[in-house]
């Protein structure tokens, strides 16, 4: 059995964190192996290093038996390794030929031959049925198709090993076992794929072999078919899988929020989302399912006032909001736990004491009347904040930028939280941080809730949607499709009402 | 047909409007050869450094540095003239604000200083050295002085089309038709002969780099990369492109370019280096580069429309008394679009404007000479304010770029 | 070793500095000339008495103006229309001043006041532009700039120049009555021996105050920073881009308005076409090197002032004077630099502290 990738004793040490430790890889040709962590393991680490985007300090690298070493992507191209990101590197004013074609000639003044390409590239979209049209421009594809250049991409020039990084993240169900389908296809072909995940139940499907990292050491392989969820989870975190537990329905009958008929438009006239009707009682979590896309984030901004609406009704508590601005919104106990924490939620190059002032500049509570800014409050704000959400950092007066994506969503959801709205909107609550912080997060978002807090969930991760919601909306091209209650919603029948199978 | 004219309306008008004002014969010089001859040589200019801003810009900077690098070859295209011929000031033009934008590179580039401060540094950088320059460069000239240069002897030579506009002796064809004074053929015969008329070989140089920087951007493996960088640097760097040297050789190309529409300032227009001669034609470019959608032959358009402003004031006061007629036509149809729209306040205010420009031109005999002064200007600006087409930026044009930074 | 941000405000004009002397030492060798006595000269006449009382003189509206521009820089907007925004403001108040007859303090507010309004509105036609049409201010202020020196030439020699009552042909106001000059501190300082200390410094030092007191200290200001720092984070915050946008450029254009009033109260109590010019464009120049803030300008625009009246000596010595034109540009090139070079050391450094952070705790 040839090895496509042999990794020995690889180690890599950033600035107070040691990414990789002694990872030794056995990975073989013509298979389909998956590395699953969370976030923080070293995964993306090691792929980077895989994938000549980083120099590991020791350790040797053998792909089909030659030692490399690395120095760029090109070399890692070269020797037939082609990685798939997660976030995709497609640009949207680029065609999707020439988003395949790029970096392929050296940048000489001899004319493109455009035609030669084209062929070459319908010849491997026809191989592994995977069907696209190389004169589009990438704005105007679908996420799939999206994924699919970025296959298309590396198979061009001629991989061989196929790291995939997240793939599935950003897709729903059925993408995902058409994805599923070209991987097998490909493997059929000899390809070897590396499959990136921290999702087990996909990892159990496609892959052969597993492979389990935690805190930059390579823990196990183990066999796909023998290994069980409980005991891939172990070996991941070194205790099982959380997931937010079941609580009781604790909402009183008080409206927080109520939407009536709420419209808005996209700049090219289509709707962003039509005719939502719903309302969230204090105490009570109302979670938003849906495929990144459908209108669920225009409709948080809306809400916050940052989106324009056309036509509809938003009441907060007793009172009708549509004219009011967002600084009025927020005053009026509105609190946004936005999608994006570094371009939304924080002001970058700022303290975190002058961070926590964010939101809050206009109102009684750090503006005297005479127009200045209560820095001491501000500072001791911020120290509460840090305190009571566990946020990492030397101090108050350290740049946001300095933060990890944890302590930076910590420190986020702490100050929306301790403005003690009346209505708390979380978007993506939890995206890309550690599970330390994903379980605080949790905790608090569930205690604000038992105190009476209305929250408007809105997530990608459906257990964590199932986990903390009291009643479940699903979202589909703009308009709620279907209401559930959460001990009924499983990941599939959410899925299947996402996508617009069932209605 | 309908539909074509519904949605270039507001480019059709206005060019209808001219030619029927042009009919009066007072207004006449709005559409005659001299003008349009004249709108050319001066849109040469701000085409070319348009032309360098989109290089720069597609590799992802913004180069606010392109007024700073035409002084640039405004000075070096004068001086190399003035000592060598004037072959040697295009090409001192182009070297010197090359130049120049190497030092924007490496400040935005290298240091990842914020791109507009670093453009704002260099505007008065070039403003400074040309000062310097030019007090060392001309010590021992009689003609001493800080601003200027002496007088530039020495031509490039032009070029008429035979036969069409009467190129070494033969008939022209154009010109009978101007002189037949029939409405739109005339005016068609004026725009013709002006385009192909003592056309300087600079300036067929400089207008065949137009088709050349589309096909360079558009047709070559280097082009693509190019344009990779200014979408996705960090995309691009993993499939092997060289993102710095991109950028790198983007922005100088940009220098060139604005170095070139300098030196060409110098040689076609006044023989002479003066302070302040470039008047804002850089931002201007830059200004017909967002008209133009950042592509070669919008750009085009947008800087023969300033071009042809430029020209107007330039050649004939009359004729710019003219266009305030046109002006208030234009309002006028602005209103009844808004009025359609029921867009009653901004309708009111367009009618009302275009009836304060009706009161201005039949009240005046001409513009008065400080307001004729800033036409193009003006025009820029109002341009600007009404492009409401679908801009297609490059996607990360104005962000720094680290080497490395992967996800 | 804690190296705190304020710290870097330094350490850039001082590395900025050291660059530019080494330059303009090289560029000097090149053309024959001896920096060292160079420079010796021009600081010999430079902290002379009389070239101190010009030095500060010179540097007040460079102060306000670089202020003017800073303004809008802390929002992440391009003022760069300042010149055409104060000599419109200063052309207003010059032939209002000069038409009406009030008690000193009054006529003196009066002119200020038409003077900033005036800037002031000139200016928020930039940021409407913007906000409403999209059009870049640096373009769209710019373009202004020659706009406003046309209408300006034009309302100078055709409505404000009374052509029969005045014997001189170059256009320009009346003269301001003397109520409405602002007197100089010579007397009160006890140097009545030198040439006059304009009294408007005190209005700069106001406006130094004025300008830290908005911007960091109210919640405009914290709207304005947020806003120029990361303006989606601002937005969610509830910052209203386009009135902030509007808003800053008229506070911008506001200062702006005072930045001739040194001059026109000071010394040349009129507006002609000689009137000081090129203060707008020199403002930037000095809010780069001062990095926006309200003592770094001021240092800069002292240095600046420095430099440009040392530099006048060197006539006399047959050295091109415009050696200190790029002295200057290259200060403002490295100070940029520097400044950059310093924030990502900085930055650096605290993320390295915060994941020691992480790690221990």
């Amino acid at each position: 059995m040839t090895l496509a990738i042999e990794l020995s004793k690889i180690s890599k040490s950033f600035p107070g964190v040691k990414a990789n430790d002694d990872i030794n890889l056995k990975i073989k040709e013509g298979s389909i192996h998956a590395i699953v962590g969370e976030n923080g393991a070293g995964k993306s680490t090691l792929m980077k290093i895989l994938y000549g985007m980083l120099k590991q300090d020791k350790g040797m690298i053998k792909i089909f038996n030659d030692e490399v070493n690395f120095s760029s992507p090109k070399d890692a191209i070269a020797k037939g390794i082609g990685m798939v990101h997660q976030h995709f590197m497609l640009a949207d004013n680029l065609s999707v030929l020439e988003s395949i074609i790029l970096g392929m000639d050296k940048a000489s003044l001899k004319v493109l031959n455009k035609s030669k390409y084209t062929e070459e590239i319908n010849e491997i979209t026809k191989k592994y049925s995977m069907p696209l049209n190389t004169l589009s421009m990438i704005d105007e594809l679908g996420v799939g198709e999206k994924q699919r250049v970025e296959i298309i991409k590396v198979l061009f020039r001629g991989a061989k090993i196929l790291i995939l990084d997240e793939p599935t993240a950003v897709l729903v169900p059925q993408e995902v076992n058409e994805l599923f389908n070209n991987l097998k296809n490909l493997k059929d072909s000899g390809v070897t794929i590396i499959f990136i995940s921290h999702k087990l139940d996909e990892v159990l499907e496609i892959a052969d072999e597993i492979s389990v990292m935690r805190g930059g050491k390579h823990i196990d392989t183990v066999d796909a078919n023998t290994v069980s969820k409980t005991d891939l989870a172990e070996m991941m975190i070194g205790q099982n899988l959380p997931s937010p537990p079941k609580r009781e329905k604790n909402s009183i009958d008080e409206k927080s929020l109520i939407i009536n008929n709420l419209t808005a438009e996209e700049e090219n006239g289509r709707k962003a989302f039509s005719n939502i009707n719903f309302s969230i009682n204090q105490g009570e979590v109302v979670g938003i399912a849906g495929v990144e896309g459908n209108g669920q984030r225009e409709l948080a901004e809306a809400i916050l006032g940052v989106y324009p609406i056309e036509s509809g009704e938003i009441i907060l508590g007793e009172n009708s909001i549509n004219d009011l601005s967002t600084r009025d919104r927020r005053e009026y106990g509105l609190s946004f736990i936005p999608e994006d924490r570094q371009s939304q939620g924080l002001l970058m190059d700022v303290s975190l004491s002058e961070n926590v002032i964010l939101g809050k500049q206009s109102s009684k509570k750090y503006k005297t009347k005479y127009q200045n800014i209560k820095f001491n409050e501000a500072a001791v704000n911020s120290n509460i904040v840090i305190e009571n959400f566990d946020v990492r950092t030397p101090g108050n007066q350290t740049l946001a930028l300095a933060l990890s994506g944890g302590n930076q969503q910590k420190f986020v959801v702490g100050r929306e939280i301790e403005n003690k709205p009346s209505l708390l909107i979380a978007s993506q609550p939890t995206r890309g941080i550690d599970i330390g912080a994903q379980s605080l997060i949790w905790n608090k978002l569930r205690d604000a809730r038992d105190n009476g807090l209305g929250v408007l969930l809105i997530s990608a991760d459906l257990d964590e949607l199932i986990g903390l919601s009291d009643r479940i909306f699903v979202i589909y091209e703009g308009s709620f499709v279907k209401e559930l209650d959460p001990e009924e919603a499983t990941p599939e029948l959410l899925g299947s009402y996402m996508t617009g199978l069932k209605t | 047909m309908v539909n074509f004219v519904k949605k270039y309306y507001l480019i059709i008008l206005p060019v209808v409007f001219i030619v029927l004002i042009a009919q009066i014969d007072r207004y006449d010089q709005l559409t005659t050869s001299g003008t349009f001859g004249a709108a050319i040589r001066l849109a040469i200019p701000i085409c070319l450094a348009g032309l360098g801003g989109m290089f720069s810009e597609r590799t992802g900077v913004v180069n606010i540095g392109l007024e700073g690098m035409m002084i640039m070859g405004t000075w070096f295209g004068a001086w190399a003239a003035w000592m060598y011929g004037p072959w040697y000031g295009i090409l001192a033009g182009i070297l010197g604000g090359a130049m120049f934008g190497l030092i924007h590179a490496i400040g935005t580039v290298t240091f990842q200083v914020d791109h507009i401060v670093s453009g704002v540094a260099i505007n008065i950088l070039a403003a400074g050295v040309a000062r310097f320059l030019n007090v060392v460069a001309y010590a021992d000239q009689p003609t001493k002085s800080s601003t200027q240069s002496p007088r530039i002897d020495g031509e490039v030579g032009d070029f008429t089309l035979p036969y069409l506009s009467g190129g070494e002796d033969t008939p022209s064809f154009f010109g009978y038709l101007q002189d037949l004074d029939v409405p739109f053929i005339s005016d068609m015969g004026g725009l013709l002969l002006g385009a192909t008329s003592n056309l300087s070989y600079i300036s067929i140089f400089a207008l065949a780099l137009i088709p050349f920087a589309a096909w360079i951007l558009w047709s070559t493996p280097f082009g693509l990369q190019m344009r990779s960088v200014g979408e996705l640097p960090t995309g691009s760097e993993s499939l092997g492109v060289n993102v710095y040297l991109m950028k790198y050789i983007g922005v100088m190309i940009s220098g060139g370019f604005a170095g070139l529409a300098g030196a060409y300032l110098v040689l076609e227009s006044s023989g002479i280096y003066r302070e302040g001669q470039t008047a804002g034609r850089g931002f201007i470019g830059l200004a017909s580069m967002i008209f133009g959608n950042y592509r070669p032959l919008g750009i085009f358009m947008g800087s023969g429309l300033f071009g042809f402003a430029d020209a107007l004031q330039l050649r004939s006061d009359d004729a710019v008394h003219g266009l305030l007629i046109l002006i208030s036509l234009i309002l006028l149809i602005f209103a009844i679009k808004q009025l359609i729209e029921k867009k009653y306040t901004i309708a009111s205010i367009s009618i009302a404007l275009s009836i304060a420009f009706l009161i201005w031109f039949l009240s005046s005999e001409t513009v008065p000479s400080e307001f004729v002064y800033f036409t193009p200007h003006i025009t820029t600006l109002i341009v600007l304010s009404s492009a409401s087409q679908k801009l297609r930026m490059p996607q990360k044009v104005g962000q720094p770029y680290r080497k490395g930074e992967l996800n | 070793m804690k190296l705190s941000l304020k710290l870097t405000t330094l350490l850039a004009p001082v590395f900025a500095l050291i660059v530019a002397f080494g330059l303009s030492t090289v560029m000097l060798y090149l053309i024959g000339e001896d920096p060292i006595e160079t420079f010796k000269i021009m600081y010999d006449y430079g902290k002379t008495g009389k070239s101190i009382v010009s030095i500060l003189n010179r540097s007040v509206p460079l102060y306000i103006s670089a202020v003017a521009v800073a303004v809008g820089f802390k929002m992440g907007l391009f003022n760069i229309g300042v010149e055409s925004q104060y000599l419109m403001g200063s052309l207003l108040s010059a032939a209002l001043g000069a038409a009406v007859a009030l008690p000193s303090i009054l006529h003196i507010s009066l002119i200020i006041f038409v003077a900033v309004l005036t800037s002031a509105l000139w200016a928020a036609i930039a940021g409407y532009l913007k906000v409403k049409k999209g059009v870049h201010e640096v373009i769209s202020t710019i373009m202004l700039n020659y706009i406003g020196t046309g209408i300006s030439a034009y309302l100078l020699a055709n409505i404000f120049f009374e052509k029969v009552e005045l014997s001189t042909t170059a256009p320009q106001t009346d003269l301001l009555p003397e109520t409405a000059r602002i007197p100089s501190l010579n007397g009160v300082l006890g140097i009545e021996d030198l040439p006059n200390l304009h009294g408007f410094i005190v209005g700069a030092v106001f406006v130094g105050i004025l300008y830290y007191w908005i911007v960091w200290k109210t919640s405009l200001g914290f709207d304005l920073r947020a806003t120029g720092s990361s303006p989606i984070a601002a937005k969610f915050s509830g910052a209203n881009p386009g009135k902030l946008t509007i808003l800053a450029m008229m506070i911008s254009g506001g200062f702006a308005g005072l930045v001739g009033m040194a001059p026109l109260t000071g010394y040349f109590f009129k507006y002609t076409t000689d009137f000081p010019s090129g203060l707008g464009f020199a403002g930037i120049t000095v809010a780069l090197l001062g990095r926006n803030h309200p003592l770094g300008m001021a240092f800069g625009a002292i240095l600046l002032s420095f430099l440009e009246r040392s530099a006048q000596i060197l006539d006399l010595y047959d050295v091109p004077k415009e050696i200190e034109k790029i002295m200057q540009a290259v200060i403002v090139l490295s100070v940029v630099v520097a400044y950059e070079v310093v924030k990502r050391y900085v930055t650096n450094k605290q993320i390295k502290e915060a994941s020691k952070a992480v790690a221990d705790g």
